[in-house]
């Protein structure tokens, strides 16, 4: 993985860059001391380093402004970072960069059930958002794995899912304003607590823009009343492609289950181990959750369970009890720190037609031979959003590398199949290179031509994205201009 | 100017036009300040092309007739969520709405406050830039956050930064059972309250309106949770009324039936509890409807100085947040204001700034969304 050179001549003006960020921030809000730099030098994709030059954690947007319009006027580039859990290298810094992490911009500021929304500062946590509205009866619907710790700021920047997406969306869903700062320094307001954009759609393309057009700071957030109850089914059969007809079926059938997840045999044994979830052993797994009162879920679980003994499942387990729900979602939820337990890994996170879900796995399992890596297969079934975990030791020269090959020609069928490189992570620096095998050199030219509009130096966030060669030109221009 | 009817045609009469191009798709929709222009019909674009049941995807060119999409998904049992609405009832138009025209403005109906708009259903596009360049973004698939969201931003564009040739659609199964529950004799503060409450409940409401005195909510799914909520919303809401349940007709709101006819139409989005304030600030005679729970006022006039009205209007939404179309209006009043609500001056500067990187010539209906 290659970053572009740091800046000799922003690392030479790091004196006067820190000195001007003390004038405008609290003393403890600029770090400039290696020794605590490092804690920025990397995000959840941890095989890659780099401590940046200078982090700042600023607690207000006027405090932002300020920040980026130093930046701006020095030609610092910045990288935004919210809790740093992106899976792509999202909040990977560079040596020259400045860090600009918003976790102590945490702020409820507004909660309003009548027209059901709450607006955050963008530093909170997901979960976070959930919880100052739970007791009232309401969440927020998208629920990353890593919801515990991920801020809204991350959450916005990758348009993160999670697993309850099939029915409620994800963030882009239930985004309705921001407040953003621009490169510049200049704030600007965006959405709010109405629905739909009067003019062109900014909001839409802000988020999941990985950090590139702006750092949002605050955020209006649709908030949801929590369903009366919630219940899961487990379902065991012999192979994934008997599982995958059985998700098509459900769907076809006009229930909408909140998730259908679905984990394969290594998977199942690795959970099981970890997390003593009572899974069946057998060669795929589904988990398929509904929602409502009692009576709605026994009638659509009725259907589900109708429609997956057509299937001759080799385990069909509804929950009878809240006791019964949290096991068979405890396997589910630990899958990461499970495997995670036995084996270094990569997550990958393509997405493909559900139909094509028996193929791509076959092929993943043929990959996994020829490279002689293991390869564990745990997704949301419902939207075709896989998660190949690839298993490598990072201590084992040459592994990594390895790794990232099969990771590369895993995505690149997910492509092929007339699916995506990324369904919810978003590209950082991990699948950047393959970007080119999803857009024609055009297409990358509009999206780089719309980053133009909002940073036209190419400071923000700068070498994430799009394959450093096609950037380059764009890079290149604000080093050569300085 | 020939029908076109390939994407390469239409790349190529874009790249050679001499001046500003008129897009048309079934010729419905005459919002907008007016454009003078060759048209550039891309009707002859038409067909599904890709339909997959299973994976709740559909792939249509942009001149589909919206029709032809909802006959296709019917026969499996499926539908557009966003229930797009239809302006020829509004506009005193005919043709048949096309599938790129539904995307191109965003065209969501009285679902969308459940199941979102338009711009939440559109998977991927392909169009072509002001230059003639193809250009494609998203693709076919429910998750996709590969690369900057440029479906998003072409949604609700009116074709002045592409042509839509070709889009790609998340769809949804349809509806076992449908009811309406309906409360009469609710002024608009007391009806927005209402609504409010039912949907700040945990029983999906897919629907609320507010119609000449009446609110109006819809449960739709499998028949017993349908029976089941409507009992849970009239225990809940006994204290506005008596409620009736009824097999209401919700084109009626999507559509803005009760405005048909008016010289002058808009469509006001606000956030919920706005929507009154918005009604109590019209001129003697106007005729109202509240969708989206009261966050979306559609306002029809017959007489009355058109252009101050909207100018009024457009000043009291920007006070609230929120923003005000004049969807119809004589064409020299529509030449003469700001039709789209104008923007903050930060956000206009990239309105500005996009414009004029997807369409450096100005050519793609120049102007038809100045504010």
């Amino acid at each position: 993985m290659e970053m572009p050179l740091p800046d000799s001549d922003v690392l030479a003006r790091k004196a006067r860059v820190v000195e001007r960020l003390r004038n405008v921030l609290p003393a403890d809000a600029v770090i400039d001391d290696p020794a605590e730099t490092r804690a920025y030098e990397c995000d959840a994709l941890t095989a890659y380093r780099c401590p940046p030059m200078v982090a700042v954690l600023p607690a207000t947007t006027a405090e932002v402004s300020d920040v980026l319009r130093i930046c701006h006027d020095e030609g610092v580039p910045v990288v935004p970072r919210g809790s740093g859990t992106s899976l792509a290298g999202g909040a990977l810094p560079t040596a020259d960069c400045v860090i600009l992490g918003v976790a102590r911009m945490n702020d409820v500021i507004e909660t309003d059930y009548d027209n059901r929304f709450i607006r955050v500062q963008t530093g909170r946590t997901n979960l976070s958002v959930t919880g100052a509205v739970e007791s009232d009866g309401f969440f927020y619907a998208p629920d990353p794995s890593s919801q515990l710790a991920c801020a809204i700021a991350g959450n916005i920047a990758m348009n993160s899912g999670g697993a309850h997406c099939l029915k409620y969306g994800v963030t882009t869903n239930n985004l309705l304003g921001v407040t953003m700062v621009q490169m510049d320094g200049t704030v600007v307001e965006i959405g709010g607590a109405h629905l739909d954009s009067g003019g062109l759609d900014l909001l839409g393309v802000i988020c999941g823009s990985e950090g590139q057009l702006g750092v949002v700071t605050e955020a209006t957030l649709r908030i949801l009343h929590k369903p009366e109850g919630a219940r899961p089914v487990l379902m065991g059969f012999d192979s994934a492609e008997v599982a995958g007809a059985c998700v098509a079926d459900i769907i076809k059938a006009g229930v909408l289950p909140v998730a259908i997840e679905f984990m394969d045999k290594m998977l199942i044994e690795v959970c099981e181990d970890f997390a003593k979830a009572d899974y069946p052993m057998c060669g795929a797994l589904l988990i398929v959750e509904v929602e409502g009162s009692d009576a709605e879920i026994d009638a659509q679980l009725a259907l589900i369970t109708d429609i997956a003994k057509r299937h001759n499942p080799v385990a069909l387990r509804e929950s009878a009890s809240a006791d019964e729900s949290a096991r068979i979602w405890a396997g589910r939820k630990a899958a990461f720190s499970a495997i995670g337990r036995i084996s270094d890994y990569m997550c990958l996170d393509g997405t493909i037609p559900v139909s094509e879900l028996p193929y791509v796995l076959r092929r993943i399992g043929e990959m996994s031979e020829k490279y002689g890596l293991p390869v564990g297969n745990v997704f949301h079934a419902g939207d075709g959003n896989m998660h190949p975990l690839i298993c490598y030791d990072a201590n084992k020269p040459g592994d990594l590398e390895l790794c990232e090959e099969f990771g590369a020609e895993v995505l690149k069928l997910c492509v092929e199949v007339g699916g995506c490189l990324t369904g919810e992570h978003g590209v950082g620096i991990e699948k950047r290179d393959l970007m080119t095998h999803q857009y024609a050199p055009a297409d990358l030219e509009a999206q780089m031509a719309l980053k133009d509009v909002f940073d036209d130096k190419w400071l923000l966030n700068p070498a994430k994205v799009f394959p450093l060669a096609v950037s380059e030109p764009r890079r290149g221009a604000r080093l050569a201009a300085e | 100017m020939d029908m076109l009817r390939t994407e390469e045609a239409v790349a190529q009469a874009v790249a050679e036009a001499k001046g500003p191009l008129v897009i048309r798709g079934g010729g419905t929709r005459t919002v907008g300040c007016p454009v003078v222009g060759e048209v550039l019909d891309v009707s002859g674009l038409s067909g599904v092309t890709l339909y997959e049941p299973g994976a709740l995807t559909l792939v249509a060119q942009a001149g589909t007739p919206v029709a032809e999409i909802e006959a296709a998904l019917a026969a499996e049992n499926q539908r557009l969520a966003f229930e797009p609405y239809d302006l020829t009832g509004v506009l005193g138009t005919s043709g048949a709405s096309t599938i790129g025209g539904v995307v191109a403005s965003n065209a969501s109906g009285p679902r969308r406050i459940m199941a979102g708009a338009a711009r939440d259903f559109a998977l991927g596009v392909r169009f072509v830039d002001g230059t003639g360049q193809v250009i494609k973004n998203g693709g076919r698939v429910m998750k996709n956050v590969t690369g900057y969201d440029l479906v998003k931003l072409m949604s609700g564009s009116w074709g002045t930064l592409g042509v839509l040739t070709e889009v790609s659609l998340k769809v949804l199964p349809s509806v076992e059972a449908e009811t309406t529950l309906v409360i009469d004799g609710l002024d608009a503060d007391r009806a927005v309250q209402a609504m409010s409450r039912a949907l700040g409940s945990p029983f999906e409401v897919s629907g609320a309106a507010w119609l000449q005195g009446q609110i109006w909510l819809r449960l739709e799914g499998f028949e017993g949770s349908v029976a089941y909520r409507a009992s849970q919303l009239k225990t809940l809401l006994a204290v506005f009324g008596d409620i009736a349940e009824a097999q209401a007709d919700w084109r009626t709101v999507r559509d803005a039936v009760p405005l048909h006819g008016a010289e002058a139409v808009w469509r006001i989005s606000v956030k919920p509890s706005d929507g009154p304030a918005v009604i109590a600030a019209l001129p003697e005679g106007a005729d109202t409807l509240m969708d989206w729970g009261g966050g979306l006022v559609w306002v029809g006039l017959t007489d009355g100085d058109i252009a101050a009205i909207h100018a009024q209007l457009q000043a009291a939404v920007a006070g609230m947040g929120g923003h005000a179309t004049l969807i119809k209006a004589p064409e020299a009043v529509r030449a003469a204001v700001p039709v789209f609500q104008p923007e903050a001056p930060g956000v206009a500067a990239l309105t500005a700034s996009l414009r004029h990187r997807f369409d450096p010539n100005g050519i793609l209906n120049p102007g038809l969304m100045a504010a």
